[in-house]
């Protein structure tokens, strides 16, 4: 089959490689129709994320139809169309039986490497270098699903793709990052980042009661869709109005947002160079694996008791942690990659009921031959580019 | 049975005595190498070389190689790798000073006293190294090596025992067994892979069997490894489950030359043994060994060493599974 591989720094392939097999007794096999380009796909493009191999296989944000299963699977048959979450997840385990599926404590066979760098381990994901499994990703024709008997959500009704295809990731990633805010009514919301997730958790932020959500960026065309598209109530871009923790102040008659949401993580930009270049030089060099800017701002805008939701990625270990703020002021920092299987029901039945239309974030669909050109448009926000959808399967329609 | 380490691993207390010779080096390390870095010159002729360009380059570099491995030593919390380093390094000095002593005979009694005092320091970090990696594995007072993991796993005391106790079983989660034949009368025998292809087989006896909490085993004389083991059984807190903690021992063969010379080779018997055990949850809670196409063979210590690309692997998947893993082995039940 064909897939996106990996093959060092800035650089990916599409390449031939074996079809995927079933290779545990709980496995399906899913001809993949759609599959995305995530955001965190570019921390592994852009080299931060340690432990990748040449050859990898990306993506894990896909869906598509059932050709295989394996002899334990009994919740799905072929010719069933899916949407797989990222992570992988037992189902069985103390974190699963929790909701907490993330941190499945089986689905990471290399979870060794994982505890040198971090401790303990999380789960396993798709596509998502060797010390979160080293999984072959979606961005392929084929995926191999382990535990297909409790991840996938099966899709009954005759939606196209692109509505239900961000279930595996970004809706409920931005979903959760809305979720730990726990918003009651009146509040206010500031959201760093106003990519794909940054989006959803605007739009998710809105849908739970909040009633303001301001969003921050710097490309006017992402600002312009949070404000078109997730009906963010304001919008602040940081490259023209740079302190925006004062802004916020403004905003709020000097409280500050009740909650801020980071959907930004490790490759934050700041509007101010020499500030942007510290933390540019030292990823760089290998002396942080992060550029926090926006988790640093959102900590310092936060209204005093207020909470931090985390859901952009982080990878190591940050400099200039303001930890004072955090403790002095009584703040809440919630995080965590998205326990998808947790809400993958209820936010199907939310796009069933019409409350929301995720297909709004796609701005370009490609065959899966022209990953390599995807993955250079989004890196650059080329053609003001928000979300790329690759067609394995071909069938591309026409620049949406 | 007694559990009491001698020579406690991890971070048991900064101040074990292999840890303040470790100190001393790394301390030491960090006096040589700030006067190397600063003043070469001064220090070349103090070894009695002539302070040319030449010398005051290779003291310099010389100098940020101490301080790296100053900084090595004094930061982690097992430098076994920083203090073989300053074995090498010393090795290379004695090469540097050897050198010069050929070359320039400016002060030749100065060299060759510098010479008897790398020397002399250089058995000082081989004992350092030394004892630093025997920390790393615990040795009972018997000389015995002592391994322990633990686990929780998501299944009652009971369940987790009946599991165990079917010795049968224990291939399934145990990545270098074999086989485990059960004899009857509490013996059974087993078989492993050891390095270089070997089998190594034994017979063993069960010595305690307390249903729902313990079960101790060892290896009857005559065995090629004399080895033991107690696996424990505890109920989890709030009804997570059971805590299962493992204590293997065994006598390694070649001693602690073999068990280094073992892990030159990838051999880690703490990860391996943590591996089992997650290998071990895997099969109880989530069914099999899971598998994954970087790890197609499932959690294996040597395996995170040299990972497959994340692609699919090539032929039958099938034939995949069945397969063994195969790695270098280990000398335990």
């Amino acid at each position: 089959m064909r897939a996106n591989c990996w093959s060092g720094r800035n650089t990916v392939q599409v390449e031939t490689v074996p079809d995927p097999q079933i290779l545990n007794s709980r496995d399906a096999i899913v001809r993949i129709t759609s599959s995305a380009i995530c955001g965190s796909d570019l921390h592994m493009y852009d080299g931060y994320i340690p432990t990748m191999k040449r050859g990898d296989i990306l993506g894990h944000e896909f869906m598509g139809e059932v050709v295989e299963t394996g002899r334990e699977v009994d919740t799905l048959k072929v010719g069933d169309r899916v949407v797989v979450p990222f992570p992988i997840a037992c189902g069985h385990c103390n974190a699963c039986a929790a909701g907490l599926f993330s941190v499945c404590e089986n689905s990471n066979p290399n979870a060794g490497m994982a505890e040198k760098m971090w401790g303990h381990s999380p789960c396993g994901i798709f596509g998502y270098s060797h010390m979160l499994g080293g999984y072959a990703g979606g961005q392929a024709e084929y995926a191999r699903v382990p535990f297909a008997d409790v991840g996938p959500i099966k899709i009954e009704n005759d939606m196209p793709d692109e509505r239900v295809l961000f279930l595996s990731d970004i809706f409920p990633t931005g979903y959760m990052g809305a979720d730990m805010c726990d918003i009651t009514p009146g509040d206010v919301i500031a959201v760093w980042g106003a990519g794909p997730v940054g989006q959803f958790a605007i739009a998710s932020a809105l849908m739970l009661g909040a009633e303001r959500v301001i969003a921050i960026d710097r490309f006017p065309y992402r600002l312009q869709m949070a404000r078109e598209k997730a009906k963010a109530t304001d919008t602040i871009n940081y490259e023209e109005t740079p302190n925006v923790t004062e802004l916020l102040n403004e905003m709020t008659a000097g409280r500050g947002p009740d909650a801020c949401i980071d959907a930004v993580g490790m490759e934050g930009h700041h509007a101010v160079g020499p500030i942007h270049a510290y933390d540019r030089i030292k990823q760089a060099a290998r002396l942080e694996t992060e550029r926090p800017h926006a988790l640093r701002q959102a900590i310092m805008s936060c209204r005093n008791g207020g909470t931090i939701s985390v859901i952009g990625a982080y990878g190591g270990f940050m400099d200039k942690f303001p930890v004072g703020s955090l403790m002095n002021r009584s703040l809440t920092i919630k995080t965590g990659q998205c326990h998808v299987q947790r809400y993958l029901r209820p936010l199907l039945q939310r796009i069933e009921n019409g409350e929301i239309d995720p297909s709004f974030v796609v701005t370009h669909q490609m065959d899966l031959e022209d990953a390599p050109r995807g993955y250079e448009m989004f890196k650059n926000k080329e053609d003001d580019c928000e979300k790329v959808v690759l067609k394995p399967q071909g069938g591309v329609r026409a620049a949406a | 049975m007694r559990t009491n380490a001698v020579q406690g691993g991890a971070d048991e207390g900064r101040s074990s005595p292999e840890r303040q010779l470790a100190d001393f080096v790394g301390w030491f390390s960090l006096a040589l190498g700030v006067p190397q870095l600063t003043v070469p010159g001064r220090f070349a002729r103090f070894i009695g070389v002539h302070p040319d360009r030449r010398s005051r380059t290779w003291t310099r570099i010389v100098g940020i190689r101490e301080l790296a491995v100053a900084a090595g030593i004094l930061t982690q919390p097992r430098p076994v790798g920083w203090l073989w380093g300053r074995v090498a390094g010393d090795i290379k000095d004695l090469t540097l000073l050897a050198v010069a002593l050929e070359s320039k005979r400016e002060r030749p009694s100065r060299i060759t006293a510098s010479m008897g005092a790398v020397a002399g320091i250089m058995v000082v970090d081989t004992i350092a190294a030394i004892s630093m990696s025997r920390a790393r594995t615990r040795v009972t007072e018997e000389g015995e090596v002592e391994v322990r993991a633990a686990i929780t796993v998501r299944r009652s005391p009971e369940e987790v025992f009946a599991f165990w106790h079917a010795f049968e079983n224990w291939p399934r989660f145990m990545a270098h067994l074999d086989s485990v034949q059960v004899l009857g009368d509490g013996r059974s025998h087993w078989r492993t892979k050891a390095p270089l292809g070997r089998i190594v087989e034994w017979d063993a006896e069960t010595v305690e069997d307390r249903p729902t909490e313990l079960i101790a085993w060892r290896a009857l004389p005559g065995a090629d490894v004399e080895n033991s083991g107690v696996v424990r059984f505890a109920p989890a807190a709030a009804g997570q489950g059971t805590e299962i903690r493992l204590d293997l021992r065994y006598r390694a063969p070649g001693g602690i030359v073999g068990s280094t010379l073992a892990k030159l080779f990838g051999e880690e018997p703490e990860q391996q043994a943590k591996d089992d055990l997650r290998r071990f949850k895997q099969v109880l809670e989530a069914g099999e060994v899971v598998r994954s196409d970087g790890s197609p063979e499932g959690t294996l210590a040597s395996r995170r060493l040299k990972q497959r690309p994340a692609y699919p692997l090539p032929g039958n998947g099938a034939a995949a599974q069945e397969k063994t893993p195969q790695a270098a082995g280990r000398t335990q039940p």
